[in-house]
Protein backbone atom coordinates (compact mmCIF):
# COMPACT_ATOMS: atom_id res chain seq x y z
CA UNK A 1 0.00 0.00 0.00
CA UNK A 2 1.25 3.59 -0.89
CA UNK A 3 1.87 5.77 1.99
CA UNK A 4 2.03 9.59 0.82
CA UNK A 5 4.62 11.68 2.70
CA UNK A 6 4.98 16.10 2.00
CA UNK A 7 8.07 17.45 3.50
CA UNK A 8 7.09 21.13 4.16
CA UNK A 9 10.95 22.37 3.82
CA UNK A 10 9.79 26.46 4.57
CA UNK A 11 11.82 29.56 6.35
CA UNK A 12 10.22 30.01 9.77
CA UNK A 13 10.10 33.61 11.46
CA UNK A 14 12.51 34.10 13.87
CA UNK A 15 10.24 34.14 17.59
CA UNK A 16 6.71 35.26 15.15
CA UNK A 17 4.44 32.38 16.40
CA UNK A 18 0.89 33.77 15.17
CA UNK A 19 2.94 34.22 11.26
CA UNK A 20 4.35 30.70 11.28
CA UNK A 21 0.98 28.97 12.18
CA UNK A 22 -0.43 31.35 9.17
CA UNK A 23 2.60 30.10 7.16
CA UNK A 24 1.94 26.34 7.67
CA UNK A 25 -1.44 26.52 7.35
CA UNK A 26 -1.14 27.05 3.53
CA UNK A 27 2.03 24.79 3.44
CA UNK A 28 -0.39 22.37 4.82
CA UNK A 29 -3.32 23.51 2.50
CA UNK A 30 -0.43 22.57 -0.23
CA UNK A 31 0.04 18.87 1.21
CA UNK A 32 -3.52 18.17 1.19
CA UNK A 33 -3.75 19.11 -2.81
CA UNK A 34 -0.76 16.53 -3.19
CA UNK A 35 -2.76 13.99 -1.30
CA UNK A 36 -0.08 13.68 1.64
CA UNK A 37 -1.51 11.46 4.59
CA UNK A 38 1.28 12.52 6.61
CA UNK A 39 2.73 16.30 6.05
CA UNK A 40 6.85 16.71 7.96
CA UNK A 41 7.71 20.13 8.90
CA UNK A 42 11.20 21.20 10.44
CA UNK A 43 12.34 21.26 13.99
CA UNK A 44 10.72 24.84 15.95
CA UNK A 45 8.51 25.56 12.79
CA UNK A 46 6.33 27.59 14.18
CA UNK A 47 9.46 29.68 16.52
CA UNK A 48 12.07 29.77 14.49
CA UNK A 49 15.39 28.32 15.92
CA UNK A 50 17.97 31.12 17.59
CA UNK A 51 15.88 31.70 20.18
CA UNK A 52 18.12 32.31 23.34
CA UNK A 53 15.59 34.23 25.89
CA UNK A 54 12.58 34.30 23.59
CA UNK A 55 12.10 30.85 24.33
CA UNK A 56 9.50 31.53 27.55
CA UNK A 57 7.64 34.20 25.14
CA UNK A 58 7.14 31.81 22.23
CA UNK A 59 6.44 28.53 24.25
CA UNK A 60 3.14 26.67 24.32
CA UNK A 61 1.61 23.42 25.93
CA UNK A 62 1.21 20.37 24.09
CA UNK A 63 -2.43 20.77 23.79
CA UNK A 64 -2.62 24.36 22.75
CA UNK A 65 -5.37 25.31 20.71
CA UNK A 66 -3.11 27.04 17.85
CA UNK A 67 -1.80 23.57 17.03
CA UNK A 68 -5.11 21.91 17.26
CA UNK A 69 -6.58 24.04 14.91
CA UNK A 70 -3.31 23.75 12.41
CA UNK A 71 -3.99 19.77 12.37
CA UNK A 72 -7.77 20.38 11.53
CA UNK A 73 -6.27 22.53 8.49
CA UNK A 74 -6.28 18.93 6.52
CA UNK A 75 -8.83 16.68 8.17
CA UNK A 76 -7.67 12.59 8.53
CA UNK A 77 -3.58 13.45 7.70
CA UNK A 78 -0.82 13.51 10.25
CA UNK A 79 0.81 16.10 10.79
CA UNK A 80 4.24 16.34 12.58
CA UNK A 81 5.47 19.80 13.85
CA UNK A 82 8.45 21.64 16.06
CA UNK A 83 7.86 24.14 18.55
CA UNK A 84 8.39 25.03 21.86
CA UNK A 85 6.70 23.46 24.58
CA UNK A 86 6.18 24.32 28.42
CA UNK A 87 5.22 21.24 30.21
CA UNK A 88 2.81 21.49 33.44
CA UNK A 89 6.07 21.66 35.51
CA UNK A 90 6.96 24.72 33.19
CA UNK A 91 10.01 22.85 31.62
CA UNK A 92 10.71 24.50 28.28
CA UNK A 93 11.61 21.53 25.43
CA UNK A 94 12.06 21.60 21.83
CA UNK A 95 9.27 18.96 20.67
CA UNK A 96 7.92 18.20 17.73
CA UNK A 97 3.50 17.36 18.26
CA UNK A 98 1.77 14.71 15.84
CA UNK A 99 -1.73 15.34 14.96
CA UNK A 100 -4.61 14.27 13.51
CA UNK A 101 -7.67 15.84 13.29
CA UNK A 102 -7.08 18.12 16.59
CA UNK A 103 -5.95 15.43 18.40
CA UNK A 104 -2.31 15.12 20.15
CA UNK A 105 -1.50 11.62 19.33
CA UNK A 106 2.63 11.41 19.60
CA UNK A 107 4.84 14.04 21.75
CA UNK A 108 8.77 13.65 21.22
CA UNK A 109 11.11 16.05 23.28
CA UNK A 110 14.25 16.91 21.74
CA UNK A 111 16.42 14.13 23.61
CA UNK A 112 20.04 15.65 22.73
CA UNK A 113 20.41 19.20 22.87
CA UNK A 114 23.63 20.10 21.23
CA UNK A 115 25.63 22.88 23.69
CA UNK A 116 29.03 22.82 21.74
CA UNK A 117 30.43 24.79 18.80
CA UNK A 118 28.36 27.00 17.45
CA UNK A 119 25.19 25.43 19.23
CA UNK A 120 23.89 26.70 22.14
CA UNK A 121 20.21 24.36 22.64
CA UNK A 122 21.17 23.49 26.52
CA UNK A 123 21.21 26.69 27.70
CA UNK A 124 17.94 27.46 26.93
CA UNK A 125 15.61 24.67 26.72
CA UNK A 126 15.55 21.00 28.58
CA UNK A 127 16.15 17.59 27.11
CA UNK A 128 13.47 15.21 26.68
CA UNK A 129 13.59 11.64 28.47
CA UNK A 130 11.70 9.64 26.26
CA UNK A 131 12.67 7.69 22.98
CA UNK A 132 9.25 5.94 21.67
CA UNK A 133 8.20 4.87 18.65
CA UNK A 134 3.85 6.53 18.20
CA UNK A 135 0.70 4.44 17.27
CA UNK A 136 -0.11 5.62 14.56
CA UNK A 137 -2.83 3.29 13.23
CA UNK A 138 -2.45 1.44 9.63
CA UNK A 139 -0.37 1.30 7.38
CA UNK A 140 2.40 2.19 9.37
CA UNK A 141 1.42 1.09 12.89
CA UNK A 142 3.98 3.51 14.24
CA UNK A 143 6.43 5.81 13.45
CA UNK A 144 9.53 7.65 15.68
CA UNK A 145 9.66 11.19 15.57
CA UNK A 146 13.14 12.42 16.82
CA UNK A 147 14.62 16.29 16.47
CA UNK A 148 18.01 16.72 14.63
CA UNK A 149 20.49 15.81 16.73
CA UNK A 150 18.45 13.47 18.00
CA UNK A 151 19.63 11.58 14.52
CA UNK A 152 23.32 12.34 15.37
CA UNK A 153 23.00 8.57 18.09
CA UNK A 154 22.12 5.92 16.55
CA UNK A 155 20.55 4.34 19.11
CA UNK A 156 17.89 6.67 19.54
CA UNK A 157 16.56 5.67 15.79
CA UNK A 158 17.77 1.98 16.03
CA UNK A 159 15.32 1.84 19.39
CA UNK A 160 12.71 3.24 17.54
CA UNK A 161 12.69 0.76 15.23
CA UNK A 162 13.01 -1.81 17.84
CA UNK A 163 9.58 -0.43 19.21
CA UNK A 164 7.77 -0.99 16.09
CA UNK A 165 8.74 2.03 13.88
CA UNK A 166 7.82 1.48 10.30
CA UNK A 167 8.91 4.94 9.52
CA UNK A 168 11.55 7.61 11.08
CA UNK A 169 10.41 10.90 11.18
CA UNK A 170 13.43 13.51 11.69
CA UNK A 171 12.57 17.49 12.01
CA UNK A 172 15.75 19.60 11.25
CA UNK A 173 17.18 22.90 11.51
CA UNK A 174 20.53 22.09 10.09
CA UNK A 175 22.94 25.65 9.78
CA UNK A 176 25.25 25.48 6.31
CA UNK A 177 28.99 25.08 7.40
CA UNK A 178 31.66 25.46 5.00
CA UNK A 179 29.53 24.50 1.78
CA UNK A 180 32.03 23.01 -0.92
CA UNK A 181 35.28 22.45 1.52
CA UNK A 182 35.52 18.66 3.24
CA UNK A 183 33.95 19.68 5.95
CA UNK A 184 30.93 21.21 4.56
CA UNK A 185 30.21 17.67 2.45
CA UNK A 186 30.79 15.73 5.83
CA UNK A 187 27.92 18.47 6.77
CA UNK A 188 25.72 17.53 4.23
CA UNK A 189 26.68 14.08 3.01
CA UNK A 190 27.54 13.17 6.57
CA UNK A 191 23.09 13.30 6.75
CA UNK A 192 22.60 11.46 4.03
CA UNK A 193 25.14 8.94 5.00
CA UNK A 194 23.32 8.49 8.52
CA UNK A 195 20.05 8.51 6.80
CA UNK A 196 20.42 6.12 4.00
CA UNK A 197 22.26 3.60 7.13
CA UNK A 198 19.13 4.03 9.45
CA UNK A 199 16.87 3.15 6.47
CA UNK A 200 19.20 0.21 5.51
CA UNK A 201 19.89 -1.50 9.21
CA UNK A 202 16.38 -0.27 10.93
CA UNK A 203 14.76 -1.74 7.71
CA UNK A 204 12.96 0.98 8.14
CA UNK A 205 10.93 4.12 5.83
CA UNK A 206 12.60 7.60 6.94
CA UNK A 207 11.28 11.27 6.47
CA UNK A 208 13.69 13.72 7.22
CA UNK A 209 12.75 17.58 7.21
CA UNK A 210 14.97 19.98 7.51
CA UNK A 211 14.31 24.16 7.39
CA UNK A 212 15.54 26.91 4.99
CA UNK A 213 16.10 30.95 5.41
CA UNK A 214 18.36 32.51 7.75
CA UNK A 215 18.77 33.66 11.32
CA UNK A 216 20.86 36.38 12.22
CA UNK A 217 24.26 35.14 10.14
CA UNK A 218 22.73 31.43 10.03
CA UNK A 219 21.74 29.95 6.94
CA UNK A 220 19.70 26.66 6.78
CA UNK A 221 20.51 24.54 4.32
CA UNK A 222 17.19 22.19 3.30
CA UNK A 223 17.67 19.13 1.50
CA UNK A 224 14.62 17.25 3.01
CA UNK A 225 14.84 13.71 2.00
CA UNK A 226 12.18 10.30 2.01
CA UNK A 227 14.14 7.52 2.08
CA UNK A 228 12.69 3.45 1.68
CA UNK A 229 13.26 1.03 3.59
CA UNK A 230 15.80 -0.21 1.75
CA UNK A 231 17.57 2.95 1.50
CA UNK A 232 16.64 4.17 -1.95
CA UNK A 233 15.94 7.97 -2.87
CA UNK A 234 12.28 8.48 -3.18
CA UNK A 235 11.99 12.38 -2.94
CA UNK A 236 15.07 15.31 -2.52
CA UNK A 237 14.07 18.70 -1.79
CA UNK A 238 16.40 21.40 -3.49
CA UNK A 239 19.48 23.03 -0.92
CA UNK A 240 18.31 26.52 0.51
CA UNK A 241 14.81 27.06 -1.17
CA UNK A 242 11.66 27.24 0.12
CA UNK A 243 9.43 24.03 -1.18
CA UNK A 244 7.40 21.53 -0.56
CA UNK A 245 7.95 17.90 -1.97
CA UNK A 246 5.80 14.82 -2.03
CA UNK A 247 6.75 10.65 -2.36
CA UNK A 248 4.93 7.98 -1.87
CA UNK A 249 6.63 4.95 0.55
CA UNK A 250 5.13 1.22 -0.70
CA UNK A 251 4.43 -0.74 2.71
CA UNK A 252 4.85 -3.82 0.92
CA UNK A 253 7.93 -3.33 -0.16
CA UNK A 254 8.81 -2.61 3.46
CA UNK A 255 7.29 -6.01 4.60
CA UNK A 256 9.43 -7.66 1.70
CA UNK A 257 12.56 -6.02 3.00
CA UNK A 258 11.99 -6.74 6.86
CA UNK A 259 11.44 -10.78 5.22
CA UNK A 260 14.17 -10.76 3.28
CA UNK A 261 16.40 -8.97 5.66
CA UNK A 262 15.59 -9.98 9.24
CA UNK A 263 17.82 -7.39 11.35
CA UNK A 264 15.38 -5.96 13.72
CA UNK A 265 14.18 -9.54 14.57
CA UNK A 266 17.23 -10.78 14.78
CA UNK A 267 18.47 -8.37 17.09
CA UNK A 268 19.83 -9.71 20.52
CA UNK A 269 18.30 -7.01 22.64
CA UNK A 270 18.86 -8.83 25.50
CA UNK A 271 22.56 -9.55 25.10
CA UNK A 272 22.46 -5.31 24.51
CA UNK A 273 20.59 -4.82 27.25
CA UNK A 274 23.01 -7.04 29.64
CA UNK A 275 26.48 -5.31 27.71
CA UNK A 276 24.56 -1.65 28.09
CA UNK A 277 24.33 -2.64 31.79
CA UNK A 278 27.59 -4.05 32.43
CA UNK A 279 29.13 -0.91 30.60
CA UNK A 280 26.99 1.45 32.55
CA UNK A 281 27.93 -0.15 35.95
CA UNK A 282 31.63 0.30 35.00
CA UNK A 283 31.29 3.94 34.16
CA UNK A 284 29.71 4.88 37.48
CA UNK A 285 32.58 2.41 39.72
CA UNK A 286 29.66 -0.24 40.40
CA UNK A 287 30.47 -3.78 40.89
CA UNK A 288 29.34 -5.78 37.53
CA UNK A 289 25.93 -6.97 37.28
CA UNK A 290 26.15 -10.67 37.46
CA UNK A 291 25.30 -11.53 34.23
CA UNK A 292 22.89 -15.38 35.60
CA UNK A 293 20.45 -12.44 36.94
CA UNK A 294 19.42 -11.44 33.81
CA UNK A 295 20.13 -14.09 31.48
CA UNK B 1 54.20 18.61 -0.33
CA UNK B 2 53.46 21.35 1.97
CA UNK B 3 50.30 22.82 0.27
CA UNK B 4 48.76 19.30 0.25
CA UNK B 5 49.20 18.72 3.78
CA UNK B 6 48.51 22.18 4.95
CA UNK B 7 45.74 23.66 2.12
CA UNK B 8 43.79 26.51 1.35
CA UNK B 9 40.44 26.76 3.00
CA UNK B 10 38.41 25.65 0.17
CA UNK B 11 34.82 26.63 -0.45
CA UNK B 12 32.26 26.03 -3.07
CA UNK B 13 31.81 29.66 -4.61
CA UNK B 14 28.22 29.44 -6.18
CA UNK B 15 26.68 27.91 -2.76
CA UNK B 16 28.96 30.69 -1.04
CA UNK B 17 27.42 33.27 -3.35
CA UNK B 18 23.79 31.76 -2.74
CA UNK B 19 24.40 31.77 1.27
CA UNK B 20 25.31 35.41 1.20
CA UNK B 21 22.82 36.82 -1.37
CA UNK B 22 19.94 34.90 0.85
CA UNK B 23 21.99 36.37 4.18
CA UNK B 24 22.04 40.21 3.25
CA UNK B 25 18.56 39.85 1.65
CA UNK B 26 17.05 38.54 4.91
CA UNK B 27 18.77 41.22 7.24
CA UNK B 28 17.39 43.38 5.07
CA UNK B 29 13.85 42.04 5.20
CA UNK B 30 13.94 41.63 9.15
CA UNK B 31 15.11 45.16 9.97
CA UNK B 32 12.75 47.14 8.13
CA UNK B 33 15.52 47.94 5.46
CA UNK B 34 15.81 47.62 1.31
CA UNK B 35 18.83 49.50 0.74
CA UNK B 36 22.87 48.53 1.19
CA UNK B 37 25.47 51.45 1.23
CA UNK B 38 29.20 50.04 0.90
CA UNK B 39 32.01 51.76 0.45
CA UNK B 40 34.20 51.29 -2.32
CA UNK B 41 37.79 51.35 -2.53
CA UNK B 42 38.81 49.95 -5.25
CA UNK B 43 40.09 46.97 -3.86
CA UNK B 44 38.60 43.38 -4.37
CA UNK B 45 37.13 43.12 -0.84
CA UNK B 46 34.37 45.89 -1.10
CA UNK B 47 33.83 45.06 -4.89
CA UNK B 48 33.33 41.80 -3.83
CA UNK B 49 30.57 43.07 -1.38
CA UNK B 50 29.28 45.79 -3.83
CA UNK B 51 28.84 42.96 -6.42
CA UNK B 52 27.03 40.47 -3.47
CA UNK B 53 24.42 43.61 -2.80
CA UNK B 54 23.34 44.00 -6.16
CA UNK B 55 22.65 40.44 -6.67
CA UNK B 56 20.92 40.92 -3.45
CA UNK B 57 18.69 43.74 -3.77
CA UNK B 58 19.44 45.45 -7.32
CA UNK B 59 21.84 48.14 -8.58
CA UNK B 60 18.94 50.66 -7.72
CA UNK B 61 18.97 49.61 -4.17
CA UNK B 62 22.96 50.10 -3.81
CA UNK B 63 24.86 53.13 -3.00
CA UNK B 64 28.63 52.83 -3.70
CA UNK B 65 30.71 55.69 -1.86
CA UNK B 66 34.12 56.85 -2.99
CA UNK B 67 36.13 58.56 -0.22
CA UNK B 68 39.02 59.42 -1.38
CA UNK B 69 41.64 60.85 0.25
CA UNK B 70 44.41 63.72 -1.28
CA UNK B 71 46.80 61.20 -0.91
CA UNK B 72 45.01 57.80 -1.81
CA UNK B 73 45.70 56.34 -5.30
CA UNK B 74 44.56 57.43 -8.17
CA UNK B 75 44.53 53.74 -9.63
CA UNK B 76 42.02 52.89 -6.57
CA UNK B 77 39.92 55.34 -8.08
CA UNK B 78 39.57 53.93 -11.90
CA UNK B 79 38.58 50.51 -10.19
CA UNK B 80 36.28 51.89 -8.30
CA UNK B 81 34.81 53.43 -11.41
CA UNK B 82 35.20 50.06 -12.90
CA UNK B 83 32.83 48.37 -10.21
CA UNK B 84 30.34 51.18 -10.70
CA UNK B 85 29.90 50.84 -14.09
CA UNK B 86 29.75 47.00 -14.25
CA UNK B 87 26.82 47.15 -11.75
CA UNK B 88 25.04 50.30 -12.89
CA UNK B 89 24.43 50.87 -9.10
CA UNK B 90 24.16 54.52 -6.95
CA UNK B 91 27.55 55.74 -6.75
CA UNK B 92 28.68 58.77 -4.93
CA UNK B 93 32.27 60.39 -4.35
CA UNK B 94 32.96 62.28 -1.91
CA UNK B 95 36.76 63.66 -0.59
CA UNK B 96 37.61 63.27 2.94
CA UNK B 97 40.21 65.80 2.95
CA UNK B 98 38.77 68.99 4.03
CA UNK B 99 37.40 66.56 7.01
CA UNK B 100 40.38 64.86 8.20
CA UNK B 101 42.82 68.03 7.75
CA UNK B 102 42.69 69.73 11.28
CA UNK B 103 42.48 65.99 13.18
CA UNK B 104 45.34 65.23 10.91
CA UNK B 105 47.70 68.27 11.59
CA UNK B 106 46.83 67.94 15.62
CA UNK B 107 48.60 64.46 15.32
CA UNK B 108 51.54 65.55 12.71
CA UNK B 109 53.29 63.25 9.91
CA UNK B 110 56.58 61.94 11.67
CA UNK B 111 57.61 59.05 9.57
CA UNK B 112 56.98 56.42 12.33
CA UNK B 113 54.99 53.35 12.20
CA UNK B 114 52.75 54.72 15.30
CA UNK B 115 52.04 58.20 13.65
CA UNK B 116 51.17 56.36 10.42
CA UNK B 117 48.76 53.96 12.31
CA UNK B 118 46.70 57.07 13.92
CA UNK B 119 46.65 58.90 10.95
CA UNK B 120 44.93 55.88 8.88
CA UNK B 121 42.78 55.54 11.84
CA UNK B 122 41.81 58.82 11.19
CA UNK B 123 40.78 58.59 7.24
CA UNK B 124 39.40 55.04 8.44
CA UNK B 125 37.02 56.55 10.81
CA UNK B 126 36.13 59.12 8.82
CA UNK B 127 35.15 56.93 6.27
CA UNK B 128 33.22 55.50 8.33
CA UNK B 129 31.04 58.81 9.59
CA UNK B 130 30.16 59.57 5.63
CA UNK B 131 29.10 55.97 5.11
CA UNK B 132 26.95 56.22 7.93
CA UNK B 133 25.55 59.58 7.28
CA UNK B 134 24.75 58.46 3.80
CA UNK B 135 22.82 55.44 4.51
CA UNK B 136 20.39 57.72 6.58
CA UNK B 137 20.10 60.25 3.62
CA UNK B 138 20.20 56.57 1.51
CA UNK B 139 17.71 54.94 4.23
CA UNK B 140 20.12 52.11 4.13
CA UNK B 141 22.23 49.46 5.88
CA UNK B 142 25.88 49.56 5.81
CA UNK B 143 27.24 46.52 4.75
CA UNK B 144 30.82 46.05 6.19
CA UNK B 145 33.76 44.88 3.84
CA UNK B 146 36.24 43.29 5.94
CA UNK B 147 36.82 40.11 5.62
CA UNK B 148 37.89 36.88 8.25
CA UNK B 149 42.03 36.98 7.42
CA UNK B 150 41.95 40.67 8.81
CA UNK B 151 39.18 40.16 11.48
CA UNK B 152 40.90 37.41 13.17
CA UNK B 153 44.53 39.53 12.59
CA UNK B 154 42.86 42.29 13.93
CA UNK B 155 43.46 44.21 10.62
CA UNK B 156 41.35 47.04 10.78
CA UNK B 157 40.23 50.17 12.29
CA UNK B 158 37.88 49.73 15.52
CA UNK B 159 34.64 51.85 14.91
CA UNK B 160 36.13 52.63 10.98
CA UNK B 161 36.50 50.04 8.45
CA UNK B 162 35.57 47.83 11.13
CA UNK B 163 31.95 49.03 11.46
CA UNK B 164 28.82 47.93 9.74
CA UNK B 165 25.72 46.79 10.27
CA UNK B 166 26.45 43.34 8.19
CA UNK B 167 29.34 41.55 7.47
CA UNK B 168 28.86 39.93 4.26
CA UNK B 169 32.17 38.67 3.98
CA UNK B 170 32.91 38.81 7.86
CA UNK B 171 33.91 34.39 7.17
CA UNK B 172 35.93 34.42 4.12
CA UNK B 173 39.49 34.71 4.06
CA UNK B 174 41.12 36.81 1.92
CA UNK B 175 42.22 33.72 -0.65
CA UNK B 176 38.72 32.27 -0.22
CA UNK B 177 37.68 35.51 -1.07
CA UNK B 178 39.04 35.71 -4.73
CA UNK B 179 37.59 32.46 -5.81
CA UNK B 180 34.11 34.33 -4.86
CA UNK B 181 35.00 37.73 -6.51
CA UNK B 182 36.13 35.55 -9.29
CA UNK B 183 32.90 33.79 -9.85
CA UNK B 184 30.44 37.16 -9.19
CA UNK B 185 32.22 38.57 -12.78
CA UNK B 186 34.59 41.24 -10.50
CA UNK B 187 37.31 42.88 -12.80
CA UNK B 188 40.29 40.59 -12.97
CA UNK B 189 42.40 43.37 -12.67
CA UNK B 190 41.04 44.06 -9.13
CA UNK B 191 41.09 40.59 -7.87
CA UNK B 192 44.75 40.52 -8.70
CA UNK B 193 46.59 44.16 -8.21
CA UNK B 194 48.23 43.45 -4.85
CA UNK B 195 45.53 44.38 -1.64
CA UNK B 196 45.50 47.54 0.01
CA UNK B 197 44.08 49.00 2.79
CA UNK B 198 45.68 52.76 0.91
CA UNK B 199 45.75 54.41 4.20
CA UNK B 200 49.52 56.49 3.38
CA UNK B 201 51.37 55.91 -0.49
CA UNK B 202 52.76 52.38 -0.88
CA UNK B 203 50.96 50.68 1.73
CA UNK B 204 50.53 47.39 0.78
CA UNK B 205 48.53 44.47 3.36
CA UNK B 206 51.09 42.34 2.71
CA UNK B 207 53.65 44.52 3.23
CA UNK B 208 52.57 45.64 6.31
CA UNK B 209 51.38 42.22 7.68
CA UNK B 210 54.64 41.05 6.40
CA UNK B 211 53.99 37.91 4.40
CA UNK B 212 51.37 37.03 1.91
CA UNK B 213 47.84 36.10 2.88
CA UNK B 214 48.01 32.88 0.75
CA UNK B 215 50.48 31.66 3.57
CA UNK B 216 48.34 33.66 5.90
CA UNK B 217 45.47 31.91 4.96
CA UNK B 218 47.44 28.93 5.72
CA UNK B 219 48.00 29.38 9.32
CA UNK B 220 44.85 31.00 10.12
CA UNK B 221 43.03 27.79 8.80
CA UNK B 222 45.30 25.67 10.40
CA UNK B 223 45.26 27.08 13.78
CA UNK B 224 41.72 28.20 14.39
CA UNK B 225 39.14 26.19 11.71
CA UNK B 226 41.33 23.25 12.15
CA UNK B 227 42.17 23.60 15.44
CA UNK B 228 45.81 22.68 15.17
CA UNK B 229 48.77 23.21 17.72
CA UNK B 230 51.41 25.65 16.28
CA UNK B 231 53.50 22.45 16.51
CA UNK B 232 51.62 20.66 14.13
CA UNK B 233 51.48 23.99 12.16
CA UNK B 234 55.46 23.63 12.00
CA UNK B 235 55.49 20.14 11.10
CA UNK B 236 53.89 20.50 8.08
CA UNK B 237 56.38 23.33 6.93
CA UNK B 238 54.67 26.46 7.92
CA UNK B 239 57.42 28.99 9.16
CA UNK B 240 57.78 28.72 12.72
CA UNK B 241 57.96 32.74 13.38
CA UNK B 242 55.39 33.24 11.10
CA UNK B 243 52.87 30.59 12.73
CA UNK B 244 54.18 32.11 16.33
CA UNK B 245 53.50 35.87 15.07
CA UNK B 246 49.70 34.97 14.09
CA UNK B 247 48.70 32.90 16.77
CA UNK B 248 49.60 35.92 18.83
CA UNK B 249 47.80 38.72 16.76
CA UNK B 250 44.24 36.63 16.85
CA UNK B 251 45.00 36.01 20.72
CA UNK B 252 45.41 39.92 20.94
CA UNK B 253 43.18 41.40 18.91
CA UNK B 254 40.18 39.21 20.59
CA UNK B 255 39.13 42.49 21.78
CA UNK B 256 38.42 44.23 18.67
CA UNK B 257 36.12 40.74 17.23
CA UNK B 258 33.73 41.08 20.94
CA UNK B 259 32.07 43.65 22.25
CA UNK B 260 33.71 45.42 25.23
CA UNK B 261 33.13 43.72 28.69
CA UNK B 262 30.19 45.47 30.96
CA UNK B 263 30.87 45.43 34.69
CA UNK B 264 28.22 43.69 36.10
CA UNK B 265 26.31 44.74 38.78
CA UNK B 266 23.07 43.77 37.89
CA UNK B 267 20.82 40.60 38.14
CA UNK B 268 20.16 40.75 34.16
CA UNK B 269 22.95 42.13 31.98
CA UNK B 270 22.49 42.55 28.26
CA UNK B 271 25.55 39.91 26.24
CA UNK B 272 25.74 38.10 29.97
CA UNK B 273 22.34 36.58 30.66
CA UNK B 274 20.03 38.78 28.67
CA UNK B 275 20.55 37.33 25.45
CA UNK B 276 18.25 37.58 22.21
CA UNK B 277 18.74 37.53 18.57
CA UNK B 278 19.33 40.99 16.94
CA UNK B 279 15.89 40.72 14.98
CA UNK B 280 13.24 39.48 16.58
CA UNK B 281 9.67 40.10 17.49
CA UNK B 282 9.75 43.85 17.68
CA UNK B 283 12.92 44.64 16.33
CA UNK B 284 11.76 45.39 12.77
CA UNK B 285 11.77 48.90 11.86
CA UNK B 286 7.94 50.11 11.90
CA UNK B 287 6.76 47.25 13.50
Amino acid sequence: MEYRIALAQFAPRLGEVDDNVELARGWLRRGVAQGAQLTVFPELALTGYLLSDLVPEVAMRADDARLAALSREAPGMLVAVGFVEETEEHRFCNSAALLRDGELIGLHRKVYLPTYGMFDEGRFTRRGNRIRAEAVGEPLGRIGLSICEDFWHASLPMLQAQDGAQLLVNLAAGPARAPGSSAGLAAIAGWHKMQDTYALLGTVAVAFCNRVGNEEGLTFWGGSRLLGADGSTIAEAPLYEEALVVGAIETDDLRMQRYSLPLLADERLELVRRELDRIIAERAGLPEPNPEDQA
Amino acid sequence: MTVERAPLPEIDAGQVIEIIVAFIRSQLEQTGFRRVVVGLSGGVDSATVAYLAVRAVGAENVLVLRMPYRTSSPESETDALRVVEALGCRSERIDITPMVEPMLTLIGDADDLATRVRRGNVLARQRMIVLYDRSAAFDALVAGTSNKSEALLGYGTLYGDMACAIAPIGDLYKSQLRSVATALGVPAEIIAKPPSADLWPGQTDEGELGASYDDLDRILFALVDRRWTAERCEATGMDAKLVAWAAQRVARNEFKRQQPPVAKVSLRTPGVDHLYPRRRPGSRRGS
